[in-house]
This record gives C-alpha cells, sequence and structure tokens, in this order.
C-alpha cells in the first residue's frame, strides 16, 4: 500500500487568540499574539538546545537574554489579561530553564530526571575509597567540637589543622568526580550526536546515565562533608 | 496608556520622578524642593505630610510618625528593640502594627498612602491630569509581607502599583541609561532605614540581577541612634534630667543628632547645642569625625558580610566588579565610602545625587512598562529563599534565593491518613534551616476529597511575580480542576480591611486638601509678617506715618485671620498687607541698591 509522500506537519496546536494553527513558534503567525509554552516542554527544548551536556555559554545567554524580551511581563502592561497570563507562565518556565541549565551540576540532575526518570535530589553516598578518611574527619569534628565547647584552645587548633588536611583529600576527590563528570558529558554528547536507535547504543546510553548518576551522588557527599568542615572553621 | 510616575518611598524621604523625553526627572514642589520627608502629621484639624508634618516633630511629637517604613510588613516583636526610640504607642492587630494617633489606630499602609497622596498630587499639578498609576520603590531585600503592604498603601492612596522595583536595580537602570555601563556592577544602597547590595551584569541592554542580599533593618536611623545615645546619657549625667516621658525633648534631640550627622560628613567635627527644659540652660556638645566613626563603626561593618554573600552567591570574587554604585543618603559618610572601597579594591561611584537615583530608575522602569524605552530590560531576582514546613518544623525549600524572576515552583501533596480532608500549608521564606527561625508569610488549608490515604495528589503552584510578590494556585491531578484556596497572610491586611482603608481615605481627602490650603497661608503668612516686621525697622524716614499706620492694621488684620481654619481670609489679608507695605519696600529696595552701589565705580556694576 502506498502512503501519501507529503509530509504531516507534527505538533500543530491552534492560536488561543484567532484559532489558526501555529507552528512551534512562540508568537501566532496570523495575530502576532504570544502562546503559551508546552506544559510538558523540557528546558533544553524551551532554549533552543540539543540534549547535550557540553554547552556553549555564551550563546545560552544570548538565548536566554531574546527569549527574556520575547516574554518578559514588563513589555506586556497594556496588554489583555491572557496575554499578560502567557508572558508570566512562560517567563517563569525560562528562568527556570535557564538557571538549570547554566550550571552543570543542575544541567546533568536535570539531563537524568529527564532520561532515567530520577527524583528530584539525588541523596549523597560517601565514595568507597574514603571510607577510612571520613571516619576520621568525623572524629576530627567531634573532637574540635569538644575542644571548643571546653574551651581547650590547644586540642581545638590541633583538631583544626587535622580538618584543614582531611580537607585537601576531599578537595582532591570532588575534582576526580568532576573531572570524571565531564568525560562523560564528552561520552554522552557523542552518543546524542549518533542518534542511532540500536539497541546498543541505548544501553550505553544508559550505562552513561548510571555512572554519572553514581558519580553525582558521590559528589553530593563530598561536598556536604566540606560544607560541615568549612562550618566548624567558620 | 495611561502615564506612569516612578515614586521612591524612602524611609526619610520620598520622590516621583517622571520620563522627560528620553531623560528621567524628578517632579519638584511648589517651593522647588524635590524631596519630600517621608513624615505624616496628625494634627486637630487634618493630616500634614512632609515638609509641613516634619514641622510638627518636635512640637507635637506623638502625632507625628516618621520613619513608617520600618514597621511595614512587621509584627510587633520585630520592633520592639526599637520602641524606645519611637514616642509612639504600637498595638498588634492580626499580625500588623497598629500606632495609636489620638484616638485613631492606624497601620503603617495607611500613613504611608499619605505620603503616597502627596506626591500623586504633586504628579497631578505638576501634569494637570489625574495619575492613577506608578512604579514604586522598595528595598531589595523586603520579603513578600513588606512588598504585600506597599502595594496595599498603594491601592489605599488611590494609586494601582503596577511595579514594584528593588531600590539598587532602579538605581542601576538610572545609572546604566546615563552611563551607558557594560559589564559588572555592584550597587551599594544604603538609605534612612534599610541596607541592600546587589550585583548586576550589564549586557547589550539587559540589566540582570546577579545576586542580592541586604538587612532591612539598617541605615542612617541607626547611625542617628548612636549620637542620641551619647548625648541622652549625658543630658542625664550632667544635667540630671530624664527623657522619659519627654518626648518632644526626644525628638529635638533626635532632629539634631541628624544635622549633626550630616555635618560630620563635611566636616572634622560638628557641635549639638540642645536647649534644656524647666530653664536648665543649654546642653552642648562637639563630636569630632572620628569619635562618630567609633560610635557607628560595627553598623558599617555590618553591611560588609550580606556584601560578601552577594559577590559569593554570583559565583564572582570582589575584585570581578567593574564598578561600584554608591546610592541613598547614608554612603555619603566617609567611613561608608571607604570601607566600601577596600572591600572592593577600587574607588565607588558617587557622582549620581544618591538621593535621587532611584526615583529616576523608577521612573526609566515606569517608561519601560509605558513601552517608551524598548530596549531596556531588568531582570531581577527574588531576594530570599521561599519554603514550606514539613514534618518536624523544618523548612524544605522551593524556590531559591537570587532565582530570576519571574519563577515558579510545583509541589505535590497527598494525604497521610484515609478519609483525611485537608492539608494544612504553612509558606516560609528565609535562609534558615528551621521553619521557626524563618518568616512566616502565610497560612493556607488544602481541600482534599475523601480517599485512601495516598491516593489524592493535588498540585500547588507557588508562583513568584515579576514584583517578587507570591500568589499560590492548586489543582486536583486527578480530575484535573483548579481548586481555590484563601491564603491568609501572618503579616498582612485582609482584602475586607484595604477596602475599608480606601473608603475611608475618601471621606478624608477633602478635609485634607481644605488643610493643605490653609497650611500653605499660613506658612506664607509668617513669612509676609517677618519680611514687614524686617522692613518696619528700618523704615526711618521712607515712610509717612499715615503709611506706617496702614501697614501695622494690615499686620493686625493678618493675625487676626491666621486664627481661623479657612485659607481665603489669609489670603486676602496677605494681599492687603502686600498692597499697604508695597510702597515702603520699593523704597528700602531703592536705598539699600544705592548703599551697596555708593562706593562701587560705574565700570563695576555694568
Amino acid at each position: 500500500m502506498e502512503t501519501s509522500r507529503k509530509e504531516l506537519p507534527l505538533a500543530r496546536s491552534m492560536c488561543w487568540h484567532c484559532q489558526s494553527d501555529i507552528g512551534g513558534e512562540y508568537f501566532c503567525g496570523q495575530c502576532v499574539k504570544v502562546q503559551p509554552l508546552s506544559k510538558d516542554i523540557d528546558y533544553f527544548t524551551c532554549l533552543g538546545l540539543p540534549r547535550k551536556l557540553n554547552i556553549d555559554t555564551v550563546s545560552l545567554e544570548t538565548k536566554f537574554y531574546e527569549l527574556s524580551r520575547a516574554f518578559h511581563p514588563d513589555f506586556y502592561e497594556g496588554k489583555s489579561e491572557m496575554e499578560r497570563a502567557v508572558s508570566l507562565a512562560n517567563s517563569a518556565i525560562l528562568n527556570q530553564a535557564y538557571r538549570t541549565l547554566k550550571d552543570p551540576i543542575q544541567r546533568i540532575e536535570y539531563l537524568l530526571r529527564l532520561e532515567a526518570g530520577a527524583a528530584k535530589d539525588i541523596p549523597g553516598k560517601a565514595p568507597a575509597d574514603l571510607f577510612e578518611t571520613i571516619l576520621e574527619i568525623q572524629e576530627h569534628l567531634e573532637e574540635f567540637q569538644a575542644a571548643k565547647s571546653q574551651n581547650d584552645a590547644a586540642s581545638a587548633a590541633r583538631a583544626a589543622d587535622l580538618l584543614r588536611n582531611a580537607r585537601k583529600t576531599l578537595d582532591a576527590k570532588r575534582a576526580a568526580l568532576e573531572s570524571r563528570l565531564a568525560e562523560l558529558f564528552q561520552i554522552w554528547d557523542r552518543l546524542i550526536e549518533k542518534g542511532s536507535h540500536a539497541q546498543a547504543h541505548s544501553a550505553q546510553k544508559e550505562q552513561t546515565l548510571k555512572e554519572m548518576r553514581g558519580l553525582l551522588s558521590e559528589r553530593t557527599y563530598v561536598t556536604n562533608m566540606l560544607e560541615n568542615i568549612a562550618e566548624a572553621l567558620g | 496608556m495611561a502615564r506612569i510616575v516612578g515614586i521612591d518611598l524612602g524611609t526619610t524621604n520620598s520622590l516621583v520622578a517622571y520620563m522627560n523625553g528620553k531623560t528621567p526627572t524628578v517632579i519638584a514642589g511648589p517651593e522647588g524642593r524635590t524631596m519630600v520627608p517621608s513624615v505624616v502629621a496628625y494634627t486637630p484639624t487634618g493630616i500634614l505630610v512632609g515638609d509641613a508634618a516634619k514641622k510638627q516633630l518636635v512640637h507635637n511629637p506623638q502625632h507625628t510618625v516618621y520613619s513608617v517604613k520600618r514597621f511595614m510588613g512587621k509584627g510587633l516583636a520585630d520592633v520592639t528593640p526599637e520602641l524606645q526610640y519611637f514616642p509612639f504607642n504600637l498595638t498588634e492587630q492580626g499580625g500588623v502594627i497598629r500606632l495609636r494617633i489620638g484616638d485613631k489606630a492606624l497601620t503603617p499602609p495607611e500613613i504611608s498612602a499619605m505620603i503616597l497622596k502627596d506626591l500623586k498630587a504633586r504628579a497631578e499639578a505638576f501634569f494637570g491630569e489625574e495619575i492613577r498609576k506608578a512604579v514604586v520603590t522598595v528595598p531589595a531585600y523586603f520579603n513578600d509581607s513588606q512588598r504585600q503592604a506597599t502595594k496595599d498603601a498603594g491601592k489605599i492612596a488611590g494609586l494601582d502599583v503596577v511595579r514594584i522595583v528593588n531600590e539598587p536595580t532602579a538605581a542601576s537602570l538610572a545609572y546604566g541609561l546615563q552611563k551607558r555601563t557594560q559589564g559588572t556592577i555592584a550597587v551599594y544602597d544604603l538609605g534612612g532605614g534599610t541596607f541592600d547590595i546587589s550585583i548586576l551584569k550589564l549586557k547589550g541592554g539587559i540589566f540582570e540581577v546577579l545576586a542580592t542580599n541586604g538587612n532591612t533593618h539598617l541605615g542612617g536611623d541607626d547611625f542617628d541612634r548612636r549620637l542620641v545615645d551619647v548625648i541622652m546619657r549625658e543630658i542625664k549625667t550632667r544635667h540630671g534630667i530624664s527623657l522619659d516621658g519627654r518626648p518632644e525633648l526626644q525628638q529635638d534631640i533626635r532632629v539634631r543628632a541628624e544635622q549633626a550627622k550630616c555635618r560630620l560628613s563635611k566636616e572634622s567635627q560638628a557641635t549639638v547645642n540642645v536647649p534644656l527644659p524647666d530653664g536648665k540652660g543649654e546642653y552642648r556638645r562637639t563630636f569630632t569625625r572620628a569619635e562618630f566613626e567609633t560610635l557607628v563603626t560595627d553598623l558599617v561593618e555590618k553591611t560588609l558580610a550580606p556584601c560578601r554573600q552577594a559577590i559569593k552567591d554570583a559565583g564572582l570574587s570582589a575584585t570581578d566588579v567593574d564598578e561600584i554604585v554608591l546610592v541613598g543618603g547614608s554612603t555619603r559618610i566617609p567611613l561608608v565610602q571607604q570601607r566600601v572601597q577596600a572591600l572592593f579594591g577600587k574607588p565607588p561611584h558617587c557622582e549620581l545625587n544618591p538621593a535621587e537615583v532611584v526615583a529616576l530608575g523608577a521612573a526609566v522602569q515606569a517608561d519601560i512598562l509605558s513601552g517608551g524605552i524598548q530596549d531596556m530590560l531588568l531582570l531581577d531576582v527574588t531576594p530570599l529563599t521561599l519554603g514550606i514546613e514539613t514534618m518536624g518544623g523544618v523548612m524544605s525549600s522551593l524556590i531559591h534565593r537570587n532565582t530570576t524572576i519571574p519563577t515558579s515552583a510545583k509541589e505535590m501533596f497527598t494525604t497521610f491518613v484515609d478519609g483525611q480532608t485537608s492539608v494544612d500549608i504553612h509558606i516560609l521564606q528565609g535562609e534558615r534551616e528551621l521553619a521557626k527561625d524563618n518568616r512566616s508569610l502565610a497560612r493556607f488549608q488544602l481541600k482534599i476529597p475523601p480517599l485512601p490515604a495516598g491516593v489524592p495528589r493535588v498540585e500547588v503552584t507557588f508562583m513568584i511575580d515579576a514584583n517578587g510578590i507570591l500568589s499560590v494556585t492548586a489543582r486536583d491531578v486527578r480530575t484535573g480542576e483548579a481548586q481555590s484556596i484563601e491564603v491568609k497572610p501572618s503579616y498582612g491586611l485582609s482584602d475586607q480591611e484595604v477596602e475599608r482603608m480606601i473608603r475611608d481615605s475618601f471621606v478624608f481627602a477633602q478635609q485634607d486638601i481644605q488643610e493643605r490650603q490653609r497650611i500653605e497661608a499660613m506658612n506664607e503668612a509668617e513669612s509676609m509678617l517677618k519680611a514687614t516686621e524686617k522692613a518696619l525697622a528700618r523704615a526711618d524716614g521712607l515712610a509717612t506715618p499715615e503709611e506706617l499706620a496702614a501697614i501695622r492694621k494690615a499686620m493686625a488684620d493678618l493675625k487676626s485671620t491666621m486664627a481661623g481654619i479657612d485659607h481665603r481670609p489669609i489670603r486676602q489679608a496677605i494681599e492687603a498687607l502686600n498692597k499697604a507695605s508695597y510702597g515702603l519696600a520699593e523704597k528700602l529696595m531703592n536705598s539699600t541698591l544705592q548703599d551697596a552701589l555708593k562706593d562701587k565705580k560705574l565700570s563695576d556694576v555694568t
């Protein structure tokens, strides 16, 4: 059976104002009214980007500014209530999209949510190779607090020194985790570029996401630990 | 589109500005002054605002309200530590402070509305048309309740506040428009009662706020109090006079301390003289700038931690900031400028008038909203983290501080018990872990259809609009139906209360206009009488006895009209005195001119 060669328009919807068909763009081609972004739009699509992890932050900012000029409520003050509501909702989505994608860690967390349905906050997990160091740090933290509450300056100073040393280990671990993440960014982006749907390909994607998730989880743990130390040392 | 004006509703002074073509311009009052002191006096014959009210501060302290902005959106417990400095009786009702003025209990938004009305009238006189819309500025670190209170004040004054703009960002608009700056700027805004720091990126007409921080209870008022404390203590020890129950003397000291503070920004020392009651002579004290700086150094230091936090939140270091802009009267203090310079490692800009730049920026934003300027856009942030109280009294964050607004967050709610029909939600704002340490914004109850535990799914959307004001909507996910919810603000007026205040203000409006006219006539009469007295003292040989008698009679007539409440007889008597003294004034003028010319050669005068 032969099917029509003509391509059917995808994702067509109607303008809320003049009911004419509109494409995926932000303004109706007929009446030029601003159109609401789809409720299910993802942040990559919102900012006109493929789902890659390496993003050129300068062009991201340019796109954000451009869309801000299109949607911001400042430019809809005298308009109808519906246009103002659309402007407000679109601006809110745009601002969250930009904030999320601008930061590499939030970007990967968001991608994991999109691709693997991960929870909003990935729980921290202690890196196995640092178990001993972590136990020591917890001990030193306790010693430091105890010494401080007993006004034992000498012990406090000793514990603080040990904590500063441990901080170096944690900093190095975090840097290592981040550099591996950067490598995975490259791997992920190449997989996206290939764009194949072959089974092996999607298994590879899944594997990459899983590793990224593990790295993020450890990174969260290390970051919390570093924050605790920073807080204690003041 | 209706005209929109820009208003800087300050702790100490307020201004109204508009866009004159491409130049933002402050509208001056009848005497040419651009600033309206943010003071409201409730006299037996009516309400006074601005300079006229400021004159009442010392004579009528318990009926004259100043620095009311410090009470906006606050509960009584928030302001208890500073109540000793205010001669008012404060109570709280429904989470809103009430100031007891005579037999009235007034809320801060009602009092602020009087100032807004005065500015509105000033703009209306200038344009010759009614003004209904305004952009009003607030400190960037104002929370939701304080912003809402400002919007309420506008409503009560008959103004639709189309946008609340943060003061430092408003300043950056005026600054950026004038200087065509690109790059990273820090706006350090130390006003009469509040402190803000904002870090912005300016690029191609976009003003993107990267981070903001501050303290809504730190400003020039606190600097004054350090001097006031010294003076009060010394008056007590040296002269044995206690200030308790002497609001007049307290106010007099406060006003003189403020003047001394201002002088110390230009001079190395300033003397305060306070006339003492009960014939105890005068208190006299010279403060050196060094002594003043010692008194306030901790206050200046207190501004630096928010600066460091904002720089950090912006992901920058202090030296990354290209320009520092100073805003607010308190940045005239040399110590403040020194500390700011030390922090950023470069001298701050202070060439724009720090007292006017916020109002000018509000006018620029008003023009953007009117569709005038189209190439400038301000992207501001919410200053405080928004969250809800969860199990164990912990705050769970929904929208982090320094998120670009508008922004929204969604949260799904369900039930823990079979057949549970409601969920209580407590909204908070602040940076602390525990709910009780943060600001309570509002509470509401989500209605849920009775179903087994965990089955209902209600999605609540928290939206912060471009004003930094929160709204909440809810939707039943299973049915897709929107739910109406009634949010009860923790520190704010209810809609009904605002409605009542709007009605009340109409009733008083007529009375206010009459009182204003009377005050203006009185002021003119007083200066006219003073000038005539002076002229009479030098009238020897310049006027006939008949002329002198006529002048004296006209003066007596004028004085007798001044006791009345109608301004028209006063105006007539002023006119009569003007006529009677005209001949003498002219002769005096000529003789003064001759005296001045006597010793000069012709070449000097032409």
